[in-house]
C-alpha cells in the first residue's frame, strides 16, 4: 500500500504558503502578513486600565467573601435541614449554600484572572517558528549507525541460541500472571442451569413470606414467589433470588393457548421465571386483560397465556415455566427445577 | 569586594530556589523552551481544556469520596439519618453512599460535583473530538494524539460506568445485570468471563470491590498517563491554527503561555470548577436514596444509564431478538450483534485518520486547520457518524420518548432501525451539499466582493447591488485552503509497452480519491487570473 507513491503533482501546494513571497506582488491572494496590533482602551487610557484593575480586585475580594460564606454555611446549617427555594423546590439547605458559595468563590477567581488577562496583559500576537518533527538525515543516519553498533556488540544476531532462549523465557514468564487469575471465579459448569427449585419445594409469597395457597392467587393479580428455605440474610440470597424469582398468575384454563403450559399449571395457576430472557432484568409489569408481561428494561413483552412467548422487543426466547402442584397441606409446590436455564441466553444453553 | 559576588549574595529567595532546582532538574532549559510558548486563540481550542479541568475535578472529588465510601457487598441493616430507609437491608456500599449523602456534611455536594464533572468530562471529550475531526487536526503529525484522545473517550465511558455502579442501588445494579447478560452472549467465552468477573454467579459478593479498584485505580491511572502524554504531544507538536494573514504551516501565531495563556487557562479552570459546583448545588444527579438498594428480583421503571452509555443501550434495545440454536449451542445474535456494532462504530472513528491519509497519499505535516466546508467528504462522513450516534441515543431512550410524546414503542423501534441505515446516508449527502454551497459562496465573495446592501441605479436604468471588494486579509484567508487532485490510476501500459495491471486496492483508492476530490466534490478555488479578469472587467462598467 504505502509503496504506492503518489506523484508529487497530485498534492496541493502547501497550506498557508500557497501565496508566499515567491509568487510575488502580483498575486491578489498573497498573505499580507500579521495585521498591525489594535490597541485596547486600557492600552491608551490609564483611567480605563485602573478601572479594569479595580474590577479584577473586586472579583478576587468577592471570592474571599464567598469562601467565608462557605465556612459559615458549614457551621450554621444542620445536615438534615430542608428548605424551599424557588424555583428549585425543596432542597438541602447545607448542600445548596455550600455549593453556591464554593461555586462563587471559584468562579470569581476564574473571572478575575480572565478579565485581567483580557484587559491588562499584552494582547500583541506574535509568531513562533515551527520545526519539522522528523529528524534530519544526518541525525537519522547517526542513530541507525549507533543502533547497528549496539546490536553488533550484543551479538544477538549471531548467537541464535541466546536469542531464541531469551525470547522463549520472556514469552513464558507472563503465563504466571495469567495463571494467578484463575481463582477470580469458579468455572461455569452447570451452574447457570440449576436454581434452588426442586421437587416438593413450596412457593413462598414474597409479600407475606407465607407459603402460597391456590386460593391466594386470584385472576388479574400478579404475585411474586421464591422457594421455601431461602432466607433474606443467607450469604448467597442475592445470587439465588437472581435465578429463582417467580411470577405467579391465574388464567382461566380455557384461555391458556399453549398445551404444555396448561399441563404444568395448577388449575390455571401458572408459574414463570421472573427474569427476562433478554439480558436479565426482573419483569414487573402485568397487563391483566391480555396476560402480557413487560420487562421495563428494554420493553420485551411476553404472552403468559401462550407459553410466555416473546411478542415484542429484543428478547430471544420465551420465559421458562416452572411445573407446579399442590402438596398435602394445600400449599403450592414445585414439581421439579426449571427444565431450561432461566435468564439471558448463553453459548452452552443449547 | 567584587560586585559579582555582591549581586550573587543579593539574589532574591525565589531565584535561589530556582537555581537550586536548576542544578538538579535543569529547569531553566525547560522554561526557556516553554515559558513563552505561543498558543493560538480560538474558542474551540477551549474544549480540550474543559476536558482537562473536569478530569482534575473528578480526581480531586473522587479522592474525597474514597475517604467515606465502603466498597463492600456485606449486607447491613440501615440505621442512618435518612428516615425512609430505616431498617432496610442493603449492602454496605449502598449504606455508605447514603451516609455520604445525608450524614457527612458537604458529602452530597462532593458526590454531585463528582458525577456532574463526569457527565461534563464525557460531553467535553465528545465535542472536543469532533472539533479535532471537523478541522482535520488529526492529520500528520497528530495521529497518535488522536488515538490517545480516542482511548481517553472510550476509557472515560467505562470509568463512568464502573463509577455509577458503585453505590449498588437499584438503577445501577440493573445496569450491571445488563452488562452481565451482554457478556453471556459472547460465544464460547461468555459464561467464563462472567464467572471470572463476578467471582461466581451474578451478582455474587465481589463485583463492587472489583469495580472499585477498576474505577479508582486501574482506569484513572491509565487515563492520567494518557492525559499527560496527550498534553506533552500538544506542546511538542505546537498547537494548530486556522489560516489567516501571517499564519503559515511553518509558524504558530498567538500569545505567550506566560502570562496571557496561563492566566486565561488557569482562570478557566476556576470557571469550570465554579460552574460545576453551582450545578451540583441546584440540580440533583443520581438520587440513589429514591431508588433503593439493588435486588436482582426488583427493578425501577424508566431505567436509563448516563448519557454516554445511551448509545450502547440503543443498539441493545432496537435489535430484533435473534437466537440461533445449533448442535447444542446458542448463538445469541440479538445481544451479540449490538455488542459488536458498538465496537465497530467506535473503531471506525479511531481509524479514520489513517484511512484518509491513505486516500490522499499525503505524507506532509499539517498545522493549518481546515474549515469543515473545505473538506466536504470528511465533514459529511463526520456528520453521518454523529447521526448514527444520536439515532442510537434515541433508541436508548425509546420508553422515555414513548411516554413523553405518546408514541408507540413499536413505531420508535422501527424508526430507529430504519434511521440507523438511512440516517447516515442522508446526513452525508445533505452535509456535503451544504459544504459545496458554502464553498461556492466563498468563491463568489472572493471574485465579486461582499454584498453591501446598497442598491445603485445605472445610467441606463438597471438596478445593481454594490459589491464591496474584500480586504487583502480576507482574500488570503478565503483562498488559503488546500485542494487535492484526485489520484488517477495512470496508464495501464508503462513506458516499455509492458502491460501494467492496477491492483484492486489501487482501483479502490482511485475511486475513493475521486469521491473526495473529484470535479463535483469540491469547488475549484478562484485563481489569480480569474480574479484579475473580473476586477479589471468591473472597471469597464
Ligand atoms: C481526558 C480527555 C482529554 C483532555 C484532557 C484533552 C486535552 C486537550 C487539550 C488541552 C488540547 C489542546 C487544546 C485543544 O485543541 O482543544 C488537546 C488537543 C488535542 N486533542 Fe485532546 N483532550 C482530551 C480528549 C481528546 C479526545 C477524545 C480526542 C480525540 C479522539 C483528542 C484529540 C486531540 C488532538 C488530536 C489534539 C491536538 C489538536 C490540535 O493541536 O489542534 N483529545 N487536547
Ligand atoms: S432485559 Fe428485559 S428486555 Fe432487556
Amino acid at each position: 500500500m504505502s509503496s504506492q507513491q503518489i506523484p508529487e503533482e497530485n498534492l496541493p501546494v502547501e497550506q498557508g504558503t500557497a501565496h508566499g513571497a515567491v509568487e510575488g506582488a502580483g498575486d491578489p491572494f498573497a498573505d499580507p502578513g500579521l495585521p498591525a496590533h489594535k490597541p485596547r482602551i486600557q492600552d491608551i487610557d490609564e483611567r480605563a486600565a485602573n478601572r479594569s484593575e479595580r474590577a479584577v480586585a473586586l472579583m478576587f475580594t468577592l471570592s474571599m467573601l464567598a469562601t467565608v460564606g462557605f465556612i459559615a454555611s458549614y457551621v450554621i446549617f444542620p445536615v438534615d435541614q430542608i428548605v424551599y427555594i424557588w424555583p428549585f423546590g425543596h432542597v438541602s439547605a447545607l448542600n445548596f449554600s455550600l455549593g453556591l458559595t464554593l461555586g462563587l468563590a471559584l468562579f470569581l477567581i476564574g473571572a478575575g484572572a480572565v478579565h485581567w488577562a483580557r484587559t491588562l496583559m499584552s494582547d500583541v500576537e506574535v509568531a513562533d517558528d515551527r520545526h519539522a518533527i522528523e529528524a534530519t538525515p544526518e541525525v537519522k543516519a547517526k542513530v541507525l549507525a549507533d543502533f547497528a553498533d549496539g546490536a553488533r556488540e550484543s551479538a544477538l544476531g549471531r548467537r541464535k541460541l541466546i536469542r531464541n532462549t531469551m525470547f522463549g523465557a520472556l514469552a513464558l514468564v507472563p503465563l504466571s500472571g495469567v495463571v494467578l487469575l484463575r481463582d477470580l471465579g469458579p468455572l461455569p459448569e452447570k451452574k447457570l442451569r440449576k436454581t434452588l427449585w426442586a421437587k416438593g419445594k413450596q412457593l413462598v409469597n414474597m409479600n407475606t413470606m407465607e407459603p402460597l395457597r391456590p386460593e391466594d392467587v386470584v385472576v388479574g393479580s400478579l404475585t411474586f414467589a421464591m422457594p421455601e428455605g431461602l432466607e433474606e440474610d443467607a450469604h448467597d440470597f442475592q445470587s439465588q433470588i437472581a435465578k429463582a424469582a417467580l411470577m405467579i398468575i391465574r388464567i382461566e384454563p380455557d384461555n391458556i393457548k399453549d398445551k404444555r403450559e396448561r399441563e404444568w399449571a395448577h388449575e390455571g395457576i401458572v408459574a414463570f421465571s421472573k427474569i427476562c430472557t433478554h439480558v436479565g432484568c426482573p419483569i414487573s409489569l402485568y397487563e391483566q386483560q391480555t396476560h402480557h408481561v413487560l420487562c421495563p428494561c428494554h420493553q420485551s413483552t411476553f404472552d403468559l397465556s401462550d407459553g410466555a412467548r416473546v411478542i415484542f422487543g429484543p428478547a430471544g426466547h420465551a420465559l421458562p415455566q416452572l411445573r407446579i402442584g399442590v402438596n398435602s397441606e394445600g400449599n403450592l409446590e414445585a414439581l421439579g427445577d426449571f427444565e431450561e436455564p432461566v435468564g439471558p441466553a448463553f453459548w452452552e444453553r443449547g | 569586594m567584587s560586585t559579582a559576588t555582591e549581586t550573587q549574595r543579593k539574589a532574591p529567595a525565589g531565584e535561589r530556589v530556582a537555581d537550586w532546582a536548576d542544578g538538579r532538574l535543569g529547569i531553566y532549559g525547560l522554561a526557556k523552551a516553554n515559558m513563552r510558548k505561543i498558543f493560538p486563540d480560538h474558542w474551540s481550542f477551549m474544549l480540550g481544556e474543559i476536558c482537562l479541568y473536569s478530569f482534575i475535578i473528578i480526581i480531586l472529588t473522587g479522592v474525597y469520596l474514597t475517604l467515606f465510601f465502603h466498597p463492600s457487598m456485606n449486607e447491613v441493616v440501615y440505621h442512618g439519618s435518612y428516615e425512609p430507609m430505616q431498617g432496610i437491608r442493603m449492602s454496605e456500599a449502598y449504606a455508605s453512599t447514603l451516609d455520604i449523602s445525608f450524614d457527612v456534611r458537604g458529602g452530597l455536594l462532593v458526590r454531585q460535583i463528582h458525577h456532574w464533572a463526569a457527565v461534563i468530562f464525557l460531553a467535553g471529550m465528545f465535542v472536543h473530538m469532533f472539533r479535532v475531526f471537523f478541522t482535520g487536526a488529526y492529520r500528520k503529525p497528530r495521529e497518535i494524539n488522536w488515538l490517545f484522545g480516542f482511548l481517553l473517550f472510550v476509557l472515560g465511558m467505562f470509568t463512568g460506568f464502573t463509577g455509577y455502579s458503585l453505590p449498588d442501588d437499584l438503577l445501577s445494579g440493573t445496569g450491571v445485570r445488563f452488562t452481565q447478560g451482554a457478556i453471556l452472549s459472547m460465544p464460547i467465552v461468555g459464561t467464563y468471563i462472567s464467572m471470572f468477573l463476578f467471582g461466581g454467579e451474578f451478582p455474587g459478593t465481589d463485583i463492587i470491590a472489583r469495580f472499585y479498584s477498576i474505577h479508582i485505580l486501574l482506569l484513572p491511572g491509565i487515563m492520567l498517563g494518557l492525559v499527560v502524554g496527550h498534553l506533552i504531544l500538544v506542546f511538542f507538536h505546537k498547537h494548530t491554527q486556522f489560516a489567516g494573514p501571517g499564519k503559515t504551516n511553518k509558524n504558530v501565531v498567538g500569545m505567550p503561555l506566560l502570562p496571557v495563556y496561563m492566566a486565561k487557562a488557569g482562570g478557566f479552570f476556576f470557571l469550570v470548577f465554579g460552574f460545576i459546583s453551582v450545578i451540583a448545588a441546584i440540580a440533583t444527579i443520581n438520587p440513589i436514596w429514591a431508588l433503593g438498594p439493588y435486588r436482582p428480583d426488583q427493578v425501577s421503571t424508566g431505567a436509563q444509564p448516563d448519557w454516554y452509555m445511551g448509545f450502547a443501550e440503543g443498539f441493545v434495545r432496537v435489535m430484533p431478538g435473534w437466537e440461533i440454536n445449533l448442535w447444542g449451542h446458542t448463538l445469541v445474535l440479538g445481544v451479540l450483534i449490538p455488542l459488536v456494532l458498538f465496537g465497530v462504530v467506535l473503531a471506525a472513528l479511531a481509524l479514520y485518520p489513517f484511512i484518509e491519509s491513505w486516500i490522499t497519499g499525503d505524507k506532509r505535516e499539517h498545522h493549518i486547520l481546515d474549515r469543515p466546508r473545505n473538506a466536504p467528504t470528511r465533514t459529511g462522513l463526520g456528520v453521518a457518524w454523529v447521526t448514527i450516534y444520536f439515532v442510537m441515543l434515541i433508541g436508548g431512550g425509546n420508553d422515555i420518548w414513548a411516554t413523553h410524546f405518546h408514541m408507540s414503542l413499536n413505531a420508535i423501534s422501527w424508526f430507529v432501525r430504519i434511521a440507523f441505515f438511512v440516517g447516515p446516508v442522508l446526513a452525508f449527502v445533505v452535509t456535503r451539499r451544504i459544504c459545496l454551497g458554502l464553498q461556492r459562496r466563498d468563491k463568489e465573495k472572493v471574485l465579486h466582493g461582499r454584498e453591501s446592501g446598497t442598491i445603485k441605479r445605472l445610467p441606463h436604468g438597471e438596478f445593481v447591488e454594490i459589491h464591496e471588494p474584500l480586504s487583502p486579509e480576507q482574500l488570503h484567508t478565503l483562498t488559503a485552503h488546500e485542494q487535492y487532485k484526485p489520484i488517477e490510476i495512470g496508464p495501464t501500459v508503462d513506458e516499455n509497452g509492458v502491460e501494467r495491471k492496477p491492483s484492486a486496492l489501487q482501483k479502490l483508492r482511485a475511486r475513493l480519491s475521486k469521491s473526495y476530490y473529484g470535479e463535483n466534490n469540491q469547488i475549484a478555488k478562484p485563481t489569480a487570473e480569474e480574479y484579475k479578469e473580473i476586477t479589471s472587467g468591473h472597471g469597464h462598467h
